[in-house]
């Protein structure tokens, strides 16, 4: 038991704080708030505080004047019937949903091969895992930037290396055809390195004589991946693939950074569509901006959620 | 014998591919201004120059600045805040513990662009908008429910007799937690400071949103304007981004461990 301690050692409770209680345990949850007390002001003043005034954005209507004077009118669920009307409302939505499940799809797959790949024992293996690591720790903005001189139409090296096996050049980031798959392309390469490492750790837990006794049974190696490895990983892999599903939900710096969700909307999604209401052009709407940015924030839940559920189940 | 050189070789041609963008971006950041637009490009840099470089230093050693100081009150905002609270939740186990473990995983799936414009609205009245101070406590909320967590999981696996130890010789909880805890508890402090410092680095969200037009401006900000104004000279925009990535290939090098540990226990519970 854990409040063992407790009952035995009077515990140094803030000042007269439930000092009268005949309860010794309740005295040690005293103590324990007064430690969490910074946490609980914190999350009260810098969580809640700001999704609050986040949603009072999305339900007034509100000018660059009324912000900063802060009388804006409430407009109920107008902001929300704007962001629903709009024309960029179909291709947001379609586009964040296709941003975040190609790119978790190939994240996943790539780890998962290469972790898979990096599992067995040879020279090096440790070192080459670790600089694997190096695009997941890079800022953003320099893989952003790095990635836009790669795929620039003229001089980029991709499509030079494309011209190498005789495909024309593709307009990567000017195309409406291909400026997603672009930031996709970047997407995917950033997220390998947490889908590798989150794997690795995965397999090492996987006990070697359930390969051994795969082999005595006679699995060749692919028998022993799809009947021994992925099954014993699930666990992890559903943790992975859910974890990735809130983190890609959320990217806004790469998109911004390359294409600025264009052109003509081609890549744009809820993130960058919030950003550019409120904070995009001269004029900013900050009513459906907000509204945009709290059905982000619905979707990122019901995937948080589904996430915890998972968790949960496991923990028992 | 061969098996094993054939696989270390495949590892060589993976990793290589994989850290191609970084070497691309190094040699881009040395090749000349004339030869950027040479066809073929130029895969190394032989005859490069250092111009981009000088540019840094001459022009970036500001913004370099900031990020390093935002990046160090981050830090220590983050371990001040997260470091108690990991020890109540995972020692003292008070009741309502539970919920507010819950509210803080919540915490870490809310959209930072959604965080941006909350804070926003706040900094504008009470006009801290464009300063460094505002910007060390919105980058903190990024790492402050991670470092809880890797704090949580870490001190419950100090075993309790060491704590009981303390109290019986009379040290208060408080005590305890700064003479025995903390020292203890180095790995943790170490994984939740280096994720607090590169995700403060790195920000460009609240940076953009919050401080764009401050007088001390992150790195992130002194990149983007460099490409929205000047997107010619790209050796000088390669080499403020290889600057950039110093503080993530430094901290890779010396704690190459607490960074995968940390992305594991961000994902996996053990």
């Amino acid at each position: 038991m854990a409040h063992d301690v407790m009952t035995r050692v009077p515990a140094p409770a803030p000042a007269g704080a439930g000092a009268r209680s005949p309860r010794p345990r309740k005295r040690g949850s005293w103590a324990a708030w007064a430690f969490l007390a910074p946490i609980v002001i914190y999350l009260l003043a810098f969580y809640a505080y700001p999704l609050y005034r986040n949603l009072d954005l999305s339900l007034r209507h509100y000018t660059v004047r009324s912000f900063v004077q802060g009388d804006a009118p409430f407009s109920g669920l107008d902001n929300y019937r704007t962001v629903f009307d709009d024309a960029a409302f179909g291709p947001a939505l379609v586009h964040t949903l296709a941003f975040t499940f190609v790119s978790i799809a190939f994240q996943f797959a790539i780890g998962l091969a290469l972790a898979v790949f990096f599992a067995q024992n040879f020279r090096l293996s440790g070192t080459l895992r670790a600089l694997f690591l190096v695009p997941w720790l890079l800022p953003l903005i320099v893989s952003a930037s790095t990635w836009s001189w790669m795929l620039n139409s003229d001089s980029g090296i991709v499509n030079h290396a494309l011209g190498l096996v005789g495909v024309d050049p593709v307009n990567w980031l000017t195309s409406p055809d291909w400026a997603l798959t672009s930031v996709i392309i970047a997407n995917i390469w950033i997220g390998i390195p947490f889908n590798l490492v989150v794997l690795y750790s995965g397999l090492q837990a996987i006990p070697a004589e359930v390969y051994e006794a795969a082999a005595i049974d006679g699995a060749n190696s692919w028998q022993r991946f799809w009947r021994v490895t992925f099954p014993l990983l699930r666990p992890v892999s559903a943790i992975t693939l859910l974890l990735g599903l809130v983190y890609t939900l959320k990217v806004f710096d790469l998109i911004w950074i390359m294409t600025k969700g264009g052109p003509a909307d081609a890549s744009t999604t809820f993130a960058t569509w919030s950003y550019r209401f409120s904070f995009g052009s001269l004029l900013p709407e900050f009513g459906p901006g907000a509204a945009v940015g709290n059905l982000l924030i619905i979707m990122a839940l019901f995937f948080g959620l589904l996430y915890i559920r998972f968790q949960k189940r496991l923990d028992s | 014998m061969i098996k094993q050189h054939a696989k270390t070789g495949l590892g060589l041609i993976f990793t290589a591919i994989m850290l191609f963008p970084v070497y691309w971006m190094i040699n881009v950041s040395l090749t000349k201004d004339t030869d950027m637009r040479a066809d073929p490009p130029h895969l190394f840099p032989f005859d490069g120059t250092l111009e981009g470089y000088r540019a840094v230093i001459d022009q970036q050693m500001p913004y370099l600045g900031t990020s390093l100081f935002i990046g160090l009150g981050t830090v220590i905002l983050t371990l001040l805040i997260s470091a108690p609270a990991g020890f109540a939740l995972a020692k003292l186990r008070p009741k309502g513990g539970g919920t507010l473990s819950f509210v803080l995983l919540i915490a870490q799936m809310i959209p930072g662009i959604i965080m941006a414009m909350g804070f926003y609205a706040i900094y504008l009245r009470l006009g801290v908008l464009n300063t460094v101070g505002g910007l060390i406590l919105a980058d903190s909320t990024i790492a402050v429910p991670f470092g809880v967590l890797i704090f949580t999981a870490f001190m419950s696996g100090i075993p309790d007799e060491l704590i009981n130890a303390a109290l019986i010789d009379g040290a208060s909880k408080w005590r305890t937690f700064v003479s025995v805890i903390l020292p203890i508890s180095r790995n943790a402090i170490v994984t939740v400071s280096l994720f607090a410092f590169l995700w403060a680095w790195s920000d460009f969200v609240f940076a953009t949103t919050l401080d764009g037009g401050g007088d001390a401006q992150p790195i992130t900000l002194g990149i983007y304007h460099y490409i929205g104004n000047n997107n010619q000279q790209w050796n000088a925009i390669m080499a403020t981004a290889v600057v950039a990535s110093i503080p993530a290939t430094l901290l890779l090098i010396l704690a190459q461990r607490y960074v995968a540990a940390g992305v594991t226990a961000g994902a996996v519970k053990d």
